[in-house]
């Protein structure tokens, strides 16, 4: 046991003693945290547009300045001809175009039938989709206040948003970035620091003390343990504090859950550590083909229903899904252990599975 | 000149004996763009709703009806009790509920007026915002058409009314998959690029050989630029492997001029490389070195464009985001291949991708030493 100890404070060591990688470590959550809150929206404002205004009369006007003062839009450019429009979407900052058609207050007055043509840079579907929701929206809205009083029979819609009535977007990037940065921690740290030794030739010396492998491996382990641990706290604490998400469930549970978690990237960590024998290879395989599909397929960003079906069965053998789903479910929507039993169950099931890999795949002699 | 090629072949010797590499740098790439292209998208579909429909009347029926014929719904439950729906949105099983009041068709031929409630699971604050769109928008249209059943033509005759067309130019059918490869495919040459040299130098001083290379006559430039070249090669290689899948899988319309693209990316390389190899010159270990890669690497990615659009960032971010290459090169893979903006439309973005690869490239020969 007093091995054990020394060997463990020696692996503190390593770790305190690499102040650039310590400061990542603790400076990595805080910034991207930071970058999630402030900058990264999918909320869509000041797009910016240009209008083609054929008649230039009251209404035209009317209908402009209701648009430009939604807030959503800016005006780039008042466009003179339909030639412009291509000029104007291909130097790409104009990502909308309306077009008024001609003699537009007139024909309001008499036939009821103005014309107006909403043209979107599809180049981007999504922008130009949401924008072209949001101009919708406006010129019913005109519509309405035109026939103010004559239109019966009113259905109104009533629209309630669950669990974030503000419609922050850091509610969704909170339990990702968790899952995300408990991932690097965790599984690839550990897989760098255990190729490390190999790489270097340590690993042979650490095989012929009298440290029993499993020793061995708990050891260079359990700092990184602490860290992730420790860096799941400045998280939760961060998001609380200065974006105000909030822990309505347990945090006994959430802290439990997330020990959970790290505990089975630990394992995945280990396991890419015993199949590999350079750091750059080890490197590799966290990063490029774990972190991507971390962020992609574990519906962080894109939600997995969305996905075509073949994907979203590659989703649930992605570990970081099922740790999303119980971060949200406790932190957010304030539900018990009830709730998340499977996804619990499933997340242990792969660190059995990755110890169990990992053991058989142990050879206590380097080749 | 010579000693140049030495090193170039040196290096390429390398990356090509390294069986455990190899596969990384080639396969998962273009495994990565199939996968995540279709991973990385908005399309709504299968919005998970479930109707507690308290009135059964025609009227409400009908509106029901509407949902469940619409693509983008999925009825997943239909109740009378709403804790049920509600137990059932805090599983996570369900998005949307629609909860249509007693006394819903009564109010609305009496009062002039009756309410639908929406109930949205927005914890992702943006698929609300666009479910909440298409629910609401779906009750306009069922509710003009309720008007044109009850409403004789003279009283629809005085409603002012303006048609509008809306039509999305470059891609008139919204595919996503059209926008995400070219970003996607930058990410992943990116990534690949930086990581490769990030690791290069630094490896060489774990192991021990860059003393070696330091006791050999070379000068700086020709070091870096025998470390650069070889990893410029391959990510461009890359780049052309990936706008074929690109074209062949996804059918992305590379409408713009292919050599504009190339020359924009070999610029662009430039910069990710030196950057690489700028971070591999003032870390001692690979793991520092992966740090402060990964670290560069996910601010440069989240504030790109890729997934989000920039204009939405406030105003000193976007400031900031002046320093990111991957936000120029991005935009230039966009504009070129999607809309074919020509070289003029993109001289800015192109300057000053230019622009940064002389900084960066003179920084990584400035700040590399040989001395241990």
């Amino acid at each position: 046991m007093k091995r054990f100890r020394g060997f463990v404070v020696k692996e503190f060591f390593h770790i305190f003693r690499d102040y650039r990688t310590l400061l990542i470590l603790f400076g990595l959550p805080a910034i991207q945290l930071l970058l999630f809150g402030f900058v990264i929206t999918n909320e869509i404002k000041d797009a910016r547009i240009a209008i083609l205004d054929q008649s230039k009369d009251e209404a035209t006007r009317r209908i402009s300045e209701k648009v430009l003062s939604s807030g959503y839009f800016i005006l780039d450019k008042n466009l003179r001809s339909y030639k412009e429009i291509e000029q104007v979407f291909r130097l790409g900052n104009v990502k909308l175009v309306m077009v008024l058609g001609p003699d537009f207050s007139k024909n309001l007055d008499k036939t009821g039938n103005a014309k107006i043509q909403i043209i979107g840079d599809a180049s981007d579907p999504n922008t130009a989709s949401i924008l072209v929701n949001y101009i919708q929206g406006i010129l019913s809205n005109y519509l309405i206040s035109l026939n103010a009083e004559k239109i019966p029979m009113q259905i109104v819609p009533e629209v309630r948003m669950m669990y974030n009535a503000q419609m922050k977007g850091v509610y969704m990037f909170v339990p990702g970035l968790m899952a995300m940065l408990l991932m690097l921690i965790s599984a690839l740290m550990t897989s760098l620091s255990i190729t490390k030794e190999k790489e270097l030739g340590t690993m042979e010396l650490l095989l012929v003390s009298p440290l029993k492998p499993i020793q061995i491996i708990v050891g260079k382990v359990f700092p990184y343990v602490f860290l992730a641990f420790v860096d799941a706290c400045i998280i939760i604490l961060l998001g609380n504090t200065v974006f105000g998400v909030p822990v309505v469930g347990s945090v006994g549970l959430l802290l439990a859950e997330s020990l959970l978690f790290i505990c089975m990237a630990l394992s995945l960590g280990i396991l890419i550590s015993t199949i590999t024998s350079s750091q750059q290879i080890a490197m590799m395989i966290s990063l490029v083909a774990l972190m991507l599909p971390t962020i992609l397929l574990s519906g962080f960003i894109f939600p997995v229903e969305n996905m075509p079906l073949v994907l979203q069965w590659f989703c649930h053998i992605m570990p970081p899904k099922y740790f999303i789903t119980i971060i949200k479910s406790i932190m957010l929507q304030g539900n018990g252990f009830r709730y998340i039993a499977f996804e619990t169950g499933m997340l242990a099931g792969f660190t059995l599975l990755f110890i169990f890999l990992s053991i058989k795949k142990f050879k206590i002699r380097l080749a | 000149m010579r000693t140049l090629f030495f090193i170039i072949q040196k290096e390429f010797l390398q990356i090509f004996r390294n069986k455990g590499m190899l596969p990384i740098i080639f396969v998962v790439p273009i495994v990565q763009l199939l996968i995540l292209v279709n991973a990385a998208t908005f399309e709504m579909k299968n919005i998970r709703i479930s109707v507690v429909d308290m009135d059964l009347s025609i009227s409400s029926r009908k509106l029901v009806s509407k949902y469940q014929g619409s693509p983008f719904y999925k009825v997943v439950q239909t109740t009378f009790s709403y804790n049920e729906a509600i137990d059932l949105m805090h599983k996570g099983k369900v998005d949307v509920i629609i909860r249509i009041p007693n006394g819903f068709e009564r109010q609305l031929v009496r009062e002039n007026l009756s309410k639908v409630q929406f109930i949205i699971n927005a914890i992702n604050q943006a698929m609300a915002g666009l479910s909440s769109g298409y629910c609401t928008s779906i009750l306009i249209d069922f509710n003009s058409e309720l008007l044109q059943d009850w409403l004789n033509p003279a009283q629809m005759a005085g409603l002012k009314n303006i048609q509008t067309d809306y039509s999305y130019w470059y891609n008139p059918k919204l595919n996503y998959k059209t926008y995400m490869v070219p970003g996607i495919l930058v990410l992943l040459v990116t990534i690949i690029g930086l990581l490769l040299s990030g690791m290069n130098i630094v490896r060489e001083k774990e192991i021990g050989t860059i003393e070696q290379i330091n006791v050999t006559p070379i000068r700086k430039i020709q070091f870096i630029a025998g470390k650069l070249a070889p990893f410029w090669v391959i990510a461009l290689f890359e780049l052309a492997f990936g706008l074929a899948i690109g074209k062949l899988f996804f059918d992305i319309p590379l409408v713009g001029n292919l050599w504009l693209i190339f020359l924009s990316g070999g610029v662009y390389l430039f910069v990710i490389l030196s950057i690489g190899l700028l971070i591999s010159t003032v870390t001692n270990t690979q793991q520092q070195s992966m740090l402060v890669t990964f670290f560069f690497m996910v601010v440069f990615i989240l504030m790109s464009g890729l997934f989000t659009a920039i204009e939405s960032m406030p105003g000193w971010a976007q400031q900031i985001d002046r320093l990111n290459p991957l936000m120029y090169f991005i935009k230039i893979m966009r504009m070129v291949l999607l809309k074919g903006s020509t070289f003029a439309d993109i001289s800015l973005h192109f300057y000053s991708l230019v622009a940064f690869a002389i900084v960066m490239v003179s920084l990584a020969i400035w700040r590399y030493r040989k001395v241990a």
